[in-house]
């Protein structure tokens, strides 16, 4: 799979408090690229930020050669990228690292995902046979954005910490544990709630990818600076990941 | 037509002064979908030591102002895994392959470079002395005159190839380090290696890295960088090549013309996995606009 250095034109924008949901549009066909993976993103103009962003893809579109992004407002950089307006260029290195491993027709899957780790479920959901059911979680309902869209693809289950929406609590506690079984858990977020849905995972015996967000310098597996501590040693979660199976990992 | 060969001694002759440096661009593979190595006069590959390391612990990285921390510490598979599993991928580039060698004892040097010398497509190994992430050896060697004479003589013996050492910025003088590199047999010095320097967490009051210090590099460091090559050029009789926070051709233009007669990039890979081949295209159209035939003309032809 080709790696390719991008313009994008942001084509569509949509806001929801402190993430944003940026729509961008290549010239050129895109890349073929897989659910999981990533882009670097280039901030331009953002004096304190050298670095580019890893951002995980949330949508694509080929025909319209598109790309989503669920970007979360959480420093200069990707306040900076939030900021960017309709007819802007975006800089973009993609498609990076390794994606999802697809379900086979007919098996139960479960996604699970935490604040803006969400966002790669969205494309993987679309991209399988299989109708899945996501299980999002937030510490309340504002943090949880696109439910509409996730709906319209899925069974949407929801926990908040507040209860402001869906079951209280953290995702491991909602009652969808309790009552079904699935084959496949796939899941996104911060890393304290992946360890635990993974510790679910490996006591019923169940087959568990998660996705590692890492900081990261060159995002192709150079720097060797997002390294996660593995059974296979020290790995670049751009390069080797950022999708493991929990197998592989010492948590 | 400009020509952009730079001949930096002892068979090692490069299409044009443009490297890549180490740790900053893999084995050439990672890079390879952006940047055809044919427009490159050299690749210096992953720093590597005799025995395998499994590197520092997460996180190894901090974003400064222009830059960024690394205290990655050589994570690598070890010299001979290099020579059996990645020599074969990538001896056949179409560009010098330069090994960055590195070690924590005088005797892993040696062995080290043994092992490399009989590697065909190896025309070249850059020392590195002056790594600022481990804890033994690495940067002690590169940071005193006896160490540093130490361990060049000791490799010159058996290396017969062009031996590149890589200095440590992290000294007093660093013309006295270059000048008994260059004495000790040194066919070239490259510099600089990263500058120590640390990042706190002021919210968590706690360091951003896990080694509490590291190696600073980025566009931050170009004009200590400069400095470093310009004193050291004035210094040595052996071609210098430099480094440090170039992150275009204008940049490596300076470089030349402080002293040095190739550059490497380094940190800039990460911001645009192309830049080297650009830069390369670019030092070629300046020389064209300025009248240059050839390349080595800019080298220290720093006016007033």
């Amino acid at each position: 799979m080709m790696k390719q250095i991008a313009d994008f034109t942001l084509v569509g924008k949509e806001c929801y408090g402190t993430s944003v949901l940026l729509r961008l549009r290549e010239e050129q066909p895109l890349p073929e690229i897989v659910p999981g993976q990533f882009v670097q993103v280039r901030v331009d103009d953002s004096p304190n930020t050298y670095l580019r962003r890893p951002i995980s893809i949330h949508d694509v579109d080929p025909a319209n050669h598109e790309i989503s992004l669920l970007v979360q407002m959480v420093g200069e950089g990707t306040r900076h990228l939030g900021a960017a307006n309709v007819g802007d260029r975006l800089n973009l290195v993609l498609p990076l690292g390794n994606g999802y491993t697809l379900p086979t027709k007919g098996e139960r899957v479960l996604l699970v995902g935490g604040g803006i780790g969400i966002a790669p479920l969205y494309y993987l959901a679309k991209s399988m046979d299989a109708k899945p059911t996501f299980l999002l979680g937030g510490k309340k309902a504002s943090d949880l954005v696109r439910l509409d869209a996730y709906s319209s693809i899925g069974e949407t289950l929801i926990t908040t910490e507040d209860g402001s929406l869906g079951e209280k609590g953290m995702v491991t506690m909602h009652s969808v544990w309790q009552q079904r079984q699935f084959d496949k858990i796939y899941v996104c977020g911060p890393k304290r709630m992946m360890m635990a849905v993974a510790d679910i995972a490996r006591a019923n015996n169940v087959w568990c990818e998660v996705s590692l967000e890492h900081m990261m310098a060159c995002g192709l597996g150079a720097c060797l600076c997002c390294v996660e501590d593995t059974v296979e040693g020290n790995l670049c979660v751009c390069k080797e990941g950022p999708v493991f199976n929990t197998r592989r990992l010492k948590w | 037509m400009v020509n952009m060969t730079i001949d930096l001694g002892r068979g090692l002759v490069l299409r044009n002064p443009v490297m890549t440096a180490s740790g900053t661009f893999g084995y050439g593979e990672e890079y390879t979908d952006f940047v055809d190595l044919a427009q490159l006069g050299g690749i210096i590959v992953k720093g590597t030591t005799l025995n395998p390391r499994q590197g520092n612990p997460y996180p190894r990285m901090a974003e400064t102002p222009s830059g960024m921390l690394n205290c990655v510490g050589l994570q690598n598979k070890g010299v001979s895994y290099f020579i059996e599993t990645i020599y074969p991928r990538i001896k056949d580039f179409d560009t010098n392959v330069l090994l960055n060698l590195s070690g924590s004892t005088l005797e892993d040097y040696v062995r080290g470079a043994e092992m490399i010398d009989v590697l065909d497509k190896i025309p070249a190994i850059e020392l590195n002395v002056s790594c600022p992430n481990v804890k033994q050896g690495g940067m002690a060697f590169g940071v005193t005159c006896a160490g540093i004479t130490q361990v060049v003589a000791e490799v010159r013996k058996v290396y017969h190839k062009h031996l590149m050492v890589k200095l440590s910025p992290n000294v007093t003088n660093i013309a006295e380090i270059a000048l008994a590199a260059e004495a000790a047999g040194a066919d070239s010095v490259s510099l600089i290696n990263t500058l120590m320097g640390m990042a706190i967490d002021a919210e968590r009051r706690q360091p951003k890295l896990s080694m509490v210090t590291g190696g600073l590099s980025g566009a931050c460091v170009k004009p200590v960088a400069l400095r470093m090559v310009w004193q050291v050029a004035k210094a040595v009789k052996i071609p210098v090549v430099g480094l440090g926070g170039i992150s275009n051709a204008t940049d490596a233009v300076e470089f030349m013309l402080a002293g040095a007669s190739a550059i490497e990039i380094g940190t800039a890979n990460f911001i645009d996995p192309a830049i080297s081949a650009k830069v390369a295209d670019g030092m070629r159209d300046y020389c064209s606009r300025h009248g240059f035939q050839k390349v080595s003309e800019l080298i220290g032809a720093l006016e007033g």
